[in-house]
């Protein structure tokens, strides 16, 4: 089945919460990376507009927590994350959120 | 693994583990016996399942190879790094010895009860301090500079405390239908999602902000919420004050403010005489025998005074319709005749003094901001402000909380659904005592008095029952009024953290004849202790939680070998000091403890938590309506008049301005312009970090990879004209110290500021002396001074001091 996490990155607080629940679901040892990457960006914009985003990308380590999604519980990430920017779910429901996010990343996997 | 293998426990983190204030619910994962996994409670409504990275590190933390396991007696020298094991009986006899050995000889003020950040150890530790007799409970950062300024202030004020109401006190929070969402949030001062201050669940911010609340931040930085917000106020540091009173200025000019509300529940209309010394007129000015705390007003109705009587909270004379402006001829008991002017012109006064203008000046922020912001707030029903821990740590910050305060309860503000509630204990359990005589034992005044501080400073006399940090260390070394000889030190790391100026503190501890340090790891400041003692993270306890809401139960999940909890350290030790102590069991203390709240421990811990519901005392809203906030039942504010305090008659009485004003950081550009030469950066300290809970958990791996460097933030300018790039080594210097730090080069910072995260020490160095762990290298409040409190004896110049920064090598 496909699967789907939509990152409403406008949210992202830059907590960590979701690396941290990473490697603690999946034993991931300091110094190694998670399945989830947050990257912080200081952007400067014409007109001396500052802007200060956090961006939660998924990595090639990332399946969705497929053990944890079978006993129908959310990806670690997802569970914890403190902004609760992180939507995941079947496709076809995620993308019932769409058009409430504007700029948002879509991330597919199968499960 | 299995499930079935697998036993899950709920239970509510506050303080070691994830360090914090607390009020998490959790889902500790025990296999065998062994922590293997924490989730967040999805059923809890504080977190809502949510959990942030220091608890989901549990797992790093509970079994790190150099947590504290035993308890250590030092043979070396101190400093040395020579321990030996005790057992907990041999550690437990010795420190008994040892402290009667001083209080014998000295006194038993003569020991020093030293805590970092309240948590579960707050009440506790004053529990140990009471028992032994000593009055010297004290909180180690210089003027007591961490949310006990900001609750003096609303204590005065509306005699009671608040917080920006998220919905907490309600089962169905956000839904609820009494919550209303707040049309504006006024962050002042925080970067609420790095932290959860206040007991306020720090990412509440972020769940209001996607309902539809706008944001004003004043910061400094540019932080996340910074970026997020409608009017971002960039300030100079240390000047929030000023722009407090701009604020003010705008409100009261354009009349934003809600007039009923000042006119009904304030004491706007009292009488303050402005002939001779000003001074709040009372009933007894105008007659033998009246009463020291009725208060005067001008009674329109029948053009005469009228008396304020504070404890029936009604005016002795009936239909009053009191003035709110204008200066009156009031005959005196004396036959003198005084010109009073009322609080709410006196008000109207002070605040004309801060012009948008003016206050640009001061604060750097535009006037048109200024003024936008301070119209969006007040014109937004509901709105609410969020205050930071720059309030406390400036000098200035009694005048300054004054000021904030203000603008909540001008604006109609004040426990209403979505505004700022008042929080108290829930079912008023007290856990944690805020107050002087609230407590789990208590002294007799006489011992009392002995307290430092209590001699010197107002607000440490009769608001919160700790000594005076500053003047504590200051005694150490004259000795005067008596000496100090022994220092307990619980879960507090003054040499990395709450200690401005550590090199005065780490002569204060080489100086003193016994030390006790109870904490996880070895600190820098554990490494000077005679004897330290292995505390327990949360989940190795029980305990209970009474911080604003909910009430919470903690049961303990897991051993970790010979750790003790901050409880079961200091109620054992207490029992040894006090022949009558009351209680048998800690079980026993917590059931008298809950008697308020009607449960006892174990139905408690059968509930998990419990929310006081609608219409108790501890939960909003509109209290001083109905008559839940006073003991008698009656209307009104429980501050000495009954009335919201806008002119403050304690701070009258400890010999402080009434009013609030504008003070000016002690080392800034404008009060040391020479100094500001030669240091032309103004440094701030103490921006949160979401993986680290102040000078905790450098030693965790999940939690370091996230912030792994001690920096220091400094705009491209300006590291341009010093030759800096980002990632180069600097020293960051003043007149008093220097520390190493690695240069951010950022934007995000004003250019004539630079940012130094506090708490710095690196545990993966030498313990022993003369390393500390590189405390010396790292900390950087070797450039921050003790002794320079605001006159309330409040308030240290943590967000505002003068430094220059140059590229480090070479040496």
């Amino acid at each position: 089945m496909r699967y789907a996490m939509l990152v409403d990155y406008r949210f992202c607080t830059g907590c960590h919460a979701c690396e941290v629940a990473c490697k603690q679901e999946h034993r991931i040892p300091a110094g190694k990376s998670a399945g989830i990457k947050v990257i912080e960006q200081v952007q400067e914009f014409p007109g001396e507009k500052l802007d200060l985003t956090y961006y939660p990308l998924l990595t090639q380590l990332c399946f969705f927590c497929r053990p944890r999604v079978k006993k129908g519980l959310p990806p670690a990430c997802v569970k914890h994350c403190m902004a609760r920017c992180l939507t995941f779910g079947p496709l076809e429901e995620v993308l019932k959120e769409l058009p409430q996010k504007r700029k948002a990343l879509l991330w597919t996997q199968e499960i | 693994m299995s499930a079935d293998e697998i036993k899950i426990v709920r239970t509510t983190t506050w303080s070691a583990g994830p360090g914090c204030h607390g009020g998490c619910g959790v889902l500790a994962y025990i296999k065998d016996g062994k922590l293997v996994k924490v989730e967040g409670d999805p059923d809890h409504p504080w977190n809502q399942g949510r959990l942030c990275p220091r608890a989901l590190a549990l797992t790093q933390y509970v079994y790190h190879p150099d947590r504290l396991r035993y308890p250590l007696k030092r043979v070396g020298r101190r400093g040395e790094g020579k321990w030996e094991r005790l057992s907990w009986d041999e550690a437990f006899d010795l420190i008994e010895k040892r402290l009667k050995e001083i209080k014998q000889h000295y006194g038993p003020e003569s020991v020093i009860f030293l805590q970092g950040t309240g948590r579960d150890i707050g009440g506790w530790i004053s529990m140990l301090a009471y028992a032994y007799g000593s009055p010297n409970w004290v909180f180690g950062l210089s003027g007591l500079a961490c949310y006990t300024p900001r609750l003096m202030v609303m204590w005065i004020t509306h005699g009671d405390h608040c917080v920006v109401d998220a919905a907490q006190w309600l089962p169905q929070r956000y839904d609820d239908p009494d919550y209303r969402l707040p049309q504006c949030i006024l962050v002042w001062g925080q970067n609420l999602p790095a932290t959860c201050p206040d007991a306020f669940f720090g990412h509440w911010i972020v769940d209001l902000m996607k309902r539809g609340s706008e944001l004003i931040v004043v910061d400094p930085r540019f932080t996340w919420l910074a970026s997020r917000a409608k009017i971002w106020l960039q300030i100079r540091p240390g000047t929030d004050g000023a722009l407090a009173l701009g604020f003010l200025n705008v409100i009261l000019n354009e009349k934003l403010y809600d007039e009923e509300f000042v006119e009904r529940w304030t004491n706007a209309p009292f009488l303050v005489r402005v002939d001779k010394e000003e001074k709040l007129l009372r009933e007894s000015d105008l007659k033998p025998g009246g009463g020291e705390n009725n208060f005067v007003v001008w009674d329109t109705a029948a053009n005469q005074p009228a008396i304020w009587d504070s404890a029936q909270a009604q005016y002795t004379s009936p239909d009053v319709k009191p003035a709110l402006e204008g200066t009156f001829r009031i005959g005196l008991a004396n036959g003198e005749a005084a010109e009073c002017q009322t609080v709410w012109i006196r008000l109207k006064e002070r605040v004309s003094q801060y012009t948008p203008e003016r206050v640009s000046e001061i604060t750097w922020a535009p006037p048109e901001k200024i003024v936008e912001a301070a119209r969006f707030y007040a014109r937004s029903k509901p709105a609410a402000i969020h205050w930071g821990l720059p309030i406390d740590t400036i000098p200035s910050t009694t005048p300054t909380a004054q000021a904030i305060a203000h603008l909540w309860s001008l604006t109609g503000n004040l426990d209403v659904p979505g505004g700022n509630v008042i929080a108290r204990y829930p079912f008023d359990v007290v856990t944690y005592p805020y107050h002087s005589g609230v407590g789990i034992l208590s002294l007799p005044p006489e011992v009392h008095q002995k307290r430092i501080g209590t001699w010197k400073y107002g607000p440490v006399k009769d608001f919160r029952a700790w000594a005076h940090p500053d003047m504590m260390l200051e005694q150490v070394f004259t000795e005067d009024p008596y000496p100090i000889k022994g220092m307990w030190i619980q879960t507090a790391n003054p040499l990395a953290c709450t200690g401005l100026e550590p090199q005065k503190w780490y002569k204060a501890l080489k100086k003193l004849d016994f030390v006790v340090v109870v904490d996880l790891f070895l600190t820098p400041t554990a490494m000077l202790a005679d004897v330290v003692l292995p505390a327990a993270t949360f989940l190795e306890k029980n305990s209970l939680k009474g911080w604003w809401v909910p009430l919470q139960a903690i049961r303990k999940v897991i051993n970790v070998e010979e750790c003790k909890s901050d409880i079961e350290i200091n109620f054992e030790l207490a029992r040894r000091f006090k022949p009558d102590f009351p209680w048998e069991s800690i079980e026993e203390m917590f059931d008298q403890l809950l008697r308020p709240s009607g449960m006892t421990y174990k139905e408690l811990c059968e509930k998990g938590w419990v929310l006081p519901p609608k219409g108790h005392p501890t939960a909003p809203y509109l209290r001083y309506e109905k008559g839940l906030l006073r003991r008698d039942g009656k209307p009104g504010f429980l501050t000495p008049s009954g009335k919201l305090e806008l002119y403050s008659s304690w701070l009258e009485r400890w010999g402080l301005e009434p009013l609030p004003y504008y003070e000016e950081p002690p080392f800034s550009p404008v009060s040391t312009p020479e100094l500001y030469r030669e240091y032309p950066l103004i440094l701030t300290t103490g921006r949160r970090s979401s993986v680290f809970f102040h000078s905790e958990h450098r030693m965790i791996p999940w939690l370091r990879e996230q912030d792994p460097d001690p920096i220091i933030e400094i705009h491209p300018q300006t590291a341009q004209s010093l030759g800096l790039e980002d990632g180069d080594l600097v020293w960051v210097e003043n007149w008093l110290g220097k520390c190493k730090r690695k240069a951010k080069v950022t934007p995000t910072i004003h250019p004539k500021v630079v940012m130094a995260p506090h708490g710095w020490w690196l545990p993966e160095r030498e313990g022993s002396e003369p390393s500390l762990f590189g405390v010396w290298e790292v900390n950087i409040n070797q450039l921050i001074p003790m002794g320079k409190v605001g006159k309330s004896g409040y308030g240290c110049p943590l967000k505002s001091i003068l430094c220059k920064v140059y590229k480090a090598g070479g040496e």
